[in-house]
């Protein structure tokens, strides 16, 4: 079949051209980049954050120090689901129920341990490596399901699931003690901090190095393979599965991960209240935890800094709000109830107007913008 | 050609539920060779490639690849066989750079070295995404992104490429060049091509084969010069 081969167009079929394409753009081939250490900066900036963390709760009133804490137990879980819903592509409103897999696990773990009066300092890292363990495996059962299901069908099940774990936690009230939920032993500070030391301090502390861990195994995840062919896999499941990426596989691991952030700072979350209660579990956490990722920004790890603080932030204003104004107490206990869930939505709205890609999109082209005004000068 | 086909199709039926596309469709595409599939709106040339990897199940028929039956593979198993598969629409990943789309594309490879090796050689023969590495594939222009969703096709170092449309929303320069390209390969590398395009000037202009489809069946099958050459074959089945 030679003689196809002198065909319409032979200019263009020259094999002494290297590449014909070569021609297409002039310059030089850019030069491949300095192979840049991301673990290396990683592990800089979670040491970097985690003195600033910790030299700031030396300085905090108990109650502030307890707030940090709490912000660092919605971070695990922040920074684990925005993997998940902006990496992935997976939408799940279930994750308040993942949290309480994990804080129960915690309770449950710590109260054995209790009736049976063993003491030791290894026991809270065992229970929170539990809830770990334990909300993977239901993650998996519901990554499972999930991967065969598509955006709004993924959320409807993953909606099923916020509601079913706090009523199985009123149904079986032998183990989980129905509503009023379990007490277990508080964390005590070590001895050698001294016999006068914040025990708030100290729980912070905890879960700075739970959100720490959290948010260093992300980063390195989502620059990662792994973390690449979850991208590819949100953008065209097609294409991910022609480059060889098992698509479902990808997606119920993704889910795994998820969770397992989810179950940790839900266990954290338990310890520092040492209890744990449905009430605290409810539907709206999942809306909330997400409300959060999408105005921190989703996908980005510091946007879910930024929805971490927001949800923290955010139930203290009706306290705020009734402690600096005298309203009549009416209002104030309406306030209480519903004040968080309506700033929360105006904020989702308003942020959503403005900055379609959060705070953390926005505060990223608001430095770009600087940059450029700066060297143009 | 006396060579061995490296795909051979025996009358491969498929289609979306009820709707039949695909009709008993027979081809053989021997090793180191061009086909390319032309044919109107709707003939089947997209169902063919979606089918062929896998994407779509068939309804009957058989499909050897290199002599074992494809049917029974899942799709991301073909890249590891040899076969590559650019779909339309490329599926680019917008978010992430050239070079780590290019890198997907070598994901699955246990020797780490050749997929570096097989990156270097893509940057080569294409000096547009050499250049623009660092870019994140939405920046990427209509045929940089043609030219990064073949690059990464030929990280897996396939066998046997099927390309679908490669000339869609293409400068005609660029479609050429293109084509060059993919004769190129096939000389020096023993690279087959399943090529489908609605440009049928320029993909003939390339491929050994042509294959006619019209509603779902090979209306014909012959050297692409024949089909280039004479008039009557080229008006009476390709309407020009």
């Amino acid at each position: 079949m030679t003689a196809t081969r002198t065909g319409l167009s032979t200019a263009d079929r020259q094999p002494t051209r290297p590449s014909p394409l070569r021609r297409l753009l002039p310059g030089p081939p850019g030069s491949p980049g300095p192979g840049d250490s991301a673990l290396l900066r990683h592990l800089i900036l979670a040491g970097l954050a985690g003195t600033i963390v910790v030299l700031v709760t030396n300085q905090l009133e108990p109650y502030q120090n307890l707030q940090v804490a709490r912000v660092c137990a919605f971070l695990c879980v922040t920074a684990g689901y925005t993997v998940l819903v902006g990496l992935n592509g997976q939408l799940s409103l279930g994750h308040g129920a993942l949290m309480a897999t994990g804080a129960y696990t915690v309770a449950l773990t710590q109260q054995a341990f209790d009736e049976r009066a063993v003491q030791g300092r290894w026991i809270l890292p065992l229970s929170l490596l539990l809830a770990v363990a334990v909300t993977a495996v239901v993650g998996l059962v519901i990554g499972l399901a999930a991967a065969r299901l598509r955006g709004p069908y993924l959320a409807g099940v993953t909606l099923a699931v916020a509601t079913l774990v706090p009523a199985i936690t009123t149904i079986f009230t032998e183990v989980f003690n129905g509503e009023q939920g379990l007490r277990f032993p508080s964390e005590t500070p070590p001895a050698f901090l001294g016999a006068y030391f914040q025990p708030e301090r100290w729980l912070a502390w905890i879960a700075l190095a739970a959100a720490l861990l959290t948010m260093l195994l992300m980063a390195n995840l989502v620059r990662s393979r792994f973390g690449r062919s979850l991208r590819a896999v949100r953008d065209d499941e097609v294409a991910a599965g022609l480059c060889g990426i098992h698509v479902a596989g990808s997606q119920v691991l993704a889910f795994v991960v998820s969770a397992a952030c989810a179950g940790l700072g839900g266990g954290v979350y338990a310890v520092l209240t040492a209890t744990v209660a449905p009430g605290k579990f409810a539907l709206d956490l999942s809306l909330f935890l997400l409300m959060a990722i999408v105005i921190g920004g989703l996908g980005s790890l510091a946007g879910a800094v930024w929805g971490a603080i927001l949800l923290v932030a955010l139930q203290e204003l009706p306290s705020l709000i009734t402690e600096t104004f005298t309203l009549p107490s009416d209002l104030a206990q309406r306030l209480e109830g519903n004040l968080a869930l309506a700033v929360f939505g105006l904020i989702l709205i308003v942020v959503m107007i403005v900055a379609p890609a959060g705070l953390q999109g926005a505060a990223r082209s608001l430095a770009a913008r600087l940059r450029r005004r700066a060297s143009s000068r | 050609m006396s060579a061995e086909p490296i795909l051979q199709v025996d009358g491969l039926s498929a289609g979306y539920g009820a709707v039949p596309v695909l009709r008993e469709v027979t081809l053989s595409v021997p090793t180191g060779t061009i086909a390319a599939v032309l044919g109107a709106n709707g003939a089947g040339k997209t169902t063919l490639l979606r089918t062929l990897s896998g994407l779509l199940r068939p309804t009957g028929g058989r499909v050897l690849f290199d002599g074992a039956d494809l049917r029974v593979v899942r799709v991301e198993g073909l890249v590891r066989r040899g076969l590559a598969h650019v779909p339309e629409g490329r599926g680019i990943v917008a978010e992430l750079t050239v070079d780590e789309n290019l890198r997907l594309g070598g994901l699955w490879r246990r020797d780490r070295a050749d997929a570096r090796r097989a990156q270097d050689e893509v940057y080569q023969l294409f000096e547009p995404l050499a250049r623009r590495r660092r870019h994140a594939g939405h920046q990427l222009s209509g045929g940089e992104r043609q030219m990064l969703a073949l690059g990464r096709a030929l990280i897996g170092r396939p066998r046997l490429l099927l390309l679908d449309e490669p000339s869609l929303g293409l400068a005609p320069r660029v479609t050429a060049q293109i084509m060059a390209l993919l004769r190129q390969l096939c000389d020096s590398k023993g690279l087959t091509v399943l090529l489908v395009e609605q440009n049928v000037r320029s993909a003939l202009s390339v491929a050994d084969q042509g294959v006619v489809m019209s509603l779902g069946r090979v209306v014909m099958a012959t050297g692409a010069a024949q089909l280039r050459d004479d008039e009557k074959l080229r008006h009476a089945y390709l309407g020009f």
